[in-house]
């Protein structure tokens, strides 16, 4: 029993930064039509940053919020590789983040070399229903359900995240009221990066990130969006969190090696199941 | 107010506007009619600057907001929120003169635009339009696909804007009858270039316009109930 709660803990926990990863997939998508392949690394390089950041540079929350602004920025400028160019057709925009997402890689292993990195996270643990789980996976729940709040606030709420929603809804209507859809589809990617660091930097405290982590990352994070139909943020949420339960359910009773392709197992079935729905809204 | 000089418009090499010219003074209402594919979308969203002319020019004092064919709304999100995104440009919020304009959409603001029914969702795209504080309006399809009764109550809107505001209106419509009844100045185009230009009851006589629209004489003069021989400038 005791072992299972740890278990459904940390998968939560695991969920949750592929959840951050896929609704910053879902939210590119939703506004350019672009699959941004390059938010693996970009969530990479947060955790290698706030590792930096934290080993003397800035103190605890200065360097954790910096490596996500980077991030942000990051992701800027991938999205002006893959959609600077006006009229750059969705396919060709995804093999640039494919392309994008390798340049980081290679960046991270000039930068950090190939082992993996932890950064310092909260110290400690504490006891929930008699398992003992450590203080940081616990942050990672909390700090998404906060990021997933003011996600969800931001794009009902706020005149920027209208804006966004719109640009999504109707282009053409967007570009007729005077939104520059260009310019919201960079802000996606902006904010997919912010998603994407932030799940970094959560997860590399438990979970040692190097490059090799960018595809399992990426997939897991599109399964996830592919479970949100790559249009629901929310949805995104569930089906992160039931890929990361999945997966750690599988390493602990299981074999702890089978857990990417637990991942990308479940990935596909989704997918395939999926599929249908995901065309029919494209041709909505 | 708004003036096109000699206006180009390609889709690759196939030409949609072909050397238009033409003016809509400050506060006149002019009628835009013609057949399928004559352009006149087009024309509208070269105006509006949505495609790019490939040579002539658009010169407009004063701001332009487009009523779009299809109506074109942002189907999953509030009538609230589309009509806020309509004074985007202009970082309007103020929804309470578009309310006291068009009472209706106070009813459903908390609606979601797909779901209303097309006369609903013309007074929406209306109302939207109206957000950006226009000096010209260009409506793309007034009546197409709407219940003549919700067309009737339209058409009074614009002219109580246009009377009450000083608002111009360029009006896209399929309805020759109904714009020429709303505008009292009208173009006719065909295959990108303006065939017949005049005031619409000059038009509604003559031979070029009754041919192609009207089929018959009667209609057009019970219409106009007007008998003088039309003098119409015929371009060639
Ligand atoms: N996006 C487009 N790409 C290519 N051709 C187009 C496009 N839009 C319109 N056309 C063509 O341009 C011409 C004018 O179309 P349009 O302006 O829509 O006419 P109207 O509104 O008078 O029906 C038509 O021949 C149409 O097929
Ligand atoms: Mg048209």
């Amino acid at each position: 029993m005791t072992e299972l709660v740890a278990y459904l803990i940390s998968g939560i926990a695991l969920g949750s930064s592929f959840a951050l990863i896929g609704s910053g997939l879902v939210v590119v998508h939703r506004v350019t039509r672009v699959v941004n392949f390059a938010q693996g690394s970009v969530a990479i390089v947060g955790g290698m940053t706030s590792a930096t950041l934290l080993n003397g540079l800035l103190p605890h929350g200065l360097g954790e919020i910096a490596a996500v602004v980077l991030c942000g920025v990051l992701g800027v400028l991938v999205g002006l590789l893959a959609i600077g160019r006006r009229g750059t057709p969705p396919l060709i925009s995804l093999i640039v983040t494919l392309g994008a997402s390798m340049l980081v890689s290679a960046a991270i292993i000039w930068l950090w070399g190939q082992d993996p990195v932890t950064p310092p996270g909260l110290e400690g643990s504490v006891t929930v229903l008699g398992a003992e789980v450590e203080r940081q996976r616990l942050l990672v729940v909390a700090a998404t359900g906060v990021a997933f709040a003011a996600l969800t606030l931001f794009f009902s709420r706020s005149y920027l995240g209208k804006g966004l929603t719109a640009s999504a809804s109707n282009p053409f209507a967007a570009r007729m009221v005077g939104i520059d859809v260009r310019k919201m589809g960079l802000l996606a990617f902006g904010l997919a990066g912010i998603l994407g660091g932030l799940a970094g930097v959560l997860i590399a405290p438990s979970n040692p990130l190097s490059f090799y982590s960018d595809l399992p990352l990426v997939l897991s994070g599109f399964a996830a969006a592919v479970f949100g139909g790559l249009t629901s943020p929310l949805r995104t949420l569930f089906g992160g969190l039931g890929l990361g339960v999945a997966g750690q359910l599988t390493a602990g009773y299981l074999n702890g090696s089978y857990q990417t392709e637990m991942a990308l197992l479940l990935m596909l079935v989704i997918m395939i199941i999926r599929s249908r729905a995901l065309v029919q809204e494209e041709v909505k | 107010m708004l003036r096109i000089d000699d206006l180009v418009v390609r889709y690759g090499s196939a030409v949609a506007v072909d050397g238009i010219s033409f003016e809509v003074g400050a506060g006149e209402m002019v009628a835009l009619v013609g057949p399928n594919g004559a352009g006149k979308s087009t024309l509208i969203n070269a105006i509006s600057g949505l495609v790019a002319p490939h040579s002539g020019t658009v010169a407009c004092e004063g701001r332009i907001a487009q009523v779009p064919e299809g109506r074109q709304m942002f189907a999953d999100m509030s009538v609230e929120d589309n009509l806020l995104l309509g004074g985007w440009s202009i970082r309007n919020r103020d929804l309470g003169e578009v309310y006291d304009l068009l009472p209706d959409l106070a009813g459903m603001r908390k609606r979601k635009a797909g779901r209303l029914s097309g006369g609903q969702q013309q007074m929406v795209a209306v109302g939207r339009a109206l957000m950006a504080r226009p000096d010209l309006l260009a409506i793309d399809e007034l009546s197409l696909g709407l219940a003549p009764l919700v067309v009737a109550e339209l058409a009074e809107h614009l002219r109580f804007l246009n009377r009450e505001r000083g608002t111009a209106v360029l009006l896209v419509e399929q309805e020759v009858t109904l714009a020429f009844d709303v505008c009292p100045r009208a173009l006719v185009l065909e295959a990108g270039r303006i065939i017949a230009a005049g005031p619409s009851v000059e038009l509604a006589q003559s031979e070029t316009v009754r041919k192609a629209y009207f089929g018959d004489l009667a209609v057009a003069e019970t219409m106009t109930g007007a008998t003088a021989p039309a003098t119409t400038e015929v371009s060639p």
